[in-house]
């Protein structure tokens, strides 16, 4: 039924509404149909050689970092961990783009970038490890904790954003998140909130195809994730997760327009979990090796390596010195993580307040007098 | 008490540049309650913020403010409509201190007005200080006198961990010779104070309940009791030491409160009358408290909230004779 055939919507009825709203072109917020790519493209002829040698260089350390961490499992040294293997690029770009002052929100997904922004990776798994749930001083590094509930630390990073520019402060907030936390409410509500707040944030989806074992397809029906910026009023763009020189050039630009006052972003990157969602999980269940494989054609690490090679812009003893720095990193890694961590068992009474409650100095006691009684034992 | 309210957010704002007071209509309304009234107009509307219709937005944008050094003061229009925002108050609020080992207290006063008595439609009515008593790392307070919401109000912002401050709707428009100009000093968070000396038995209650039980030992002098009412105040943390100084001295406790008793307040506070009084004790500690119903229509309401003759049938069974 047309608006004409309703009952009553005869002519003499009609009137027209005052316009309650300027509307804007929605064009420019629109994505590309296709991932933004410079690898292999007429694009890279404009690379940075000492930028790209840098991503390189943190693209071999983070594979590195990753299979040492998936070994520490298998040891019993880390309780869990999610892999970022064939999202290094994601990662290490989200790192490099920010100054000192800005503020990067990472999910429990996102050690990776914690370290490559400069985090001691010890500290970065304490989480992962099970020793305490936050290794770091948040704000000494401008990390915030890895955020282990989906998406509900994408609020947090908008309004730490407001709140610098409200104290006129130079700073930008990059949030993370994957594909299935883009179906959490508070995606939706931090996405509205920074744009209507116009808030210095960059909001980066990983979308690695799969949310434990739930594909893409059953987890959103738009025609891509960047699409969703639109909606909220602002510009969404559409870039492969695996070439790091895209990365690079889109998050840089994003982090340009937020500091510019220009407000915020949203970033799907295209991009593919190659491990298991943890060392937890049995990908087998849920996806073909032939997928995996095809993916396996697109890595990360490779097509930097092979761009650069071809350009002359890395050499072997380049590509040497990378690989022998990661090799220095998981070294100390390793001895980080055999060392036992000192736990006081006190400590659970510790920092639940500014000052212990009364009931907590009762159950602090009880505690205390149970350790006394088994060191007497 | 609606006007200390607004005026102990004004004297923090005129004071504490970090100070920010945002939610649903604070800015140009001044709030459906009329709370935050010219807040905008005085520190402009980047320190009173009408932000989107998104409790869980509010109070995560809140959080990450808080993170930044400044000090939100989240207004929750309704009590039922501050659900949408739990996970952000359970899984981030309470636990951020904890989880940075003290390197990142979040100050942030979270104010839902609650309770009923006002013939409000569903889900304007609720009581839902269990679920925020239940939760390690809130404080709870909740007063029920105009001296106190401004002296707790200004506690509470300037505390360096979150608090949830409960504001009995129904009291909104209670009155006392108080000035907003030299308002009076009162103990901080965490203090309970005896109300009504008596020595009888001991009233246990606070927010919305307190006028109740004060009428309703003024009441039960005519029978012969003489009844002592503590106003707890903050029920985390939860002043232990005068509630079981009140209860030893009297011998019997009755817990007051409006919400559903049913793993209610009531219920952690009677158990620990009884386990620091047990010996003193001459009857077992009792409860009055609303029906474990869901809140119900305006029009039924004065059935299922305690009433002053519900507190004194229940002092009345409190094994007065041998």
């Amino acid at each position: 039924m047309t608006v004409q055939e309703l009952p009553g919507a005869g002519a003499s009825h009609r009137s027209t509404p005052p316009a309650w709203r300027p509307r804007t072109d929605a064009a420019p917020l629109l994505p590309d149909a296709e991932p933004y790519r410079v690898l292999g493209t007429e694009a890279a002829d404009r690379l940075d050689p000492a930028l790209m040698r840098r991503c390189y260089a943190e693209l071999v350390r983070g594979r590195r970092y990753n299979a040492q961490a998936t070994a520490l499992t298998k040891q019993g040294r880390l309780a869990v961990y999610p892999s970022t293997v064939g999202q290094e690029a994601c990662e290490i770009a989200a790192a490099l783009v920010l100054e000192e002052q800005d503020w990067l929100f990472p999910s429990y997904r996102d050690t990776l970038a914690a370290v490559a922004r400069g985090l001691d990776p010890v500290q970065a798994l304490t989480l992962l490890r099970g020793d305490w749930h936050t290794g770091y001083d948040p704000r000494e590094h401008r990390i915030a904790p890895l955020s282990t509930p989906l998406a509900t630390q994408l609020p947090h990073a908008v309004g730490l954003a407001h709140a610098a520019r409200l104290r006129g402060d130079d700073v930008v907030a990059l949030a993370m998140v994957g594909d299935g936390g883009t179906s959490e409410g508070d995606f939706h509500e931090a996405l509205n909130f920074a744009a209507v707040w116009q808030a210095p944030v960059v909001f980066l989806v990983q979308n690695n195809g799969f949310a434990i074992s739930v594909p893409l397809a059953k987890q959103s029906a738009a025609p891509t994730l960047a699409h969703k910026a639109v909606g909220y009023g602002m510009p969404g763009r559409l870039v492969d997760g695996n070439d790091i020189a895209a990365m690079h050039e889109v998050l840089a630009e994003a982090v340009r327009r937020a500091r510019s006052g220009g407000g915020p972003t949203l970033i799907e990157a295209v991009t593919y979990r190659m491990e298991a969602h943890t060392n937890a999980d049995d990908a087998t269940r849920y996806r073909g090796d032939a997928e995996v494989e095809a993916w396996k054609a697109h890595d990360p690490v490779e097509l930097l390596e092979r761009e650069l090679t071809a350009r002359g812009i890395l050499d072997e003893a380049g590509v040497q010195q990378a690989r022998d720095d990661a090799e220095a990193m998981a070294a100390a890694l390793r001895e980080g993580m055999n060392a036992d961590p000192v736990l006081n068992p006190m400590d659970l009474f510790e920092n639940v307040y500014a000052e212990q409650t009364g009931v907590l100095r009762e159950q602090a006691a009880m505690l205390r007098a149970e350790l006394e009684a088994e060191d007497q034992e | 008490m609606a006007q200390a309210l607004t005026r102990a957010m004004r004297d923090a704002m005129a004071e504490d540049p970090t100070v920010h007071v945002m939610g649903e209509d604070v800015g140009t309304l001044g709030g459906v309650f009329r709370i935050t009234d010219g807040l905008a107009k005085e520190f402009g509307e980047d320190r009173c913020t009408d932000t989107p219709l998104a409790e869980a937005g509010i109070l995560g944008a809140a959080v990450g403010m808080a993170m930044y050094g400044l000090r939100p003061v989240v207004e929750m229009q309704f009590d039922a409509f501050a659900y949408p925002a739990f996970e952000q108050l359970i899984s981030h609020v309470a636990k951020m201190r904890n989880r940075t080992r003290g390197a990142m207290p979040l100050p942030i006063t979270i104010r839902v007005p609650y309770g009923g008595g006002i013939g409000g439609v569903e889900h304007h009515c609720d009581s839902s200080e269990a679920y925020y008593v239940a939760t390690p790392g809130l404080h709870v307070v909740t007063p029920a006198t105009v001296e106190d919401a401004y002296g707790l109000l200004r506690a509470s912002i300037a505390s360096d961990d979150p608090v949830v401050f409960l504001e009995p709707k129904r009291l909104y428009w209670s009155k006392a010779d108080w000035s907003p100009q030299a308002p009076a000093a009162v103990p901080g968070i965490g203090k309970a104070l005896v109300r009504r000396a008596g020595t009888s038995a001991t009233l246990i209650t606070y927010g919305p309940s307190l006028p109740v039980c004060l009428e309703a030992a003024e009441a039960a002098r005519e029978e012969g009791w003489d009844l002592e009412v503590v106003d707890l105040r903050s029920l985390v943390p939860f002043d232990e030491e005068t509630v079981v100084e009140s209860v030893r001295r009297t011998g019997r406790a009755v817990v007051v409160h409006e919400a559903n008793g049913f793993g209610g307040p009531g219920a952690e506070i009677a158990a620990r009358v009884t386990e620091r009084c047990f010996h003193h004790l001459e009857a077992p500690v009792l409860r009055v408290t609303g029906f474990d119903i869901p809140y119900p229509p305006p029009m039924l309401e004065k059935h299922h909230l305690p009433g002053v003759d519900r507190i004194l049938d229940t002092v009345a069974r409190l094994q007065w004779e041998n």
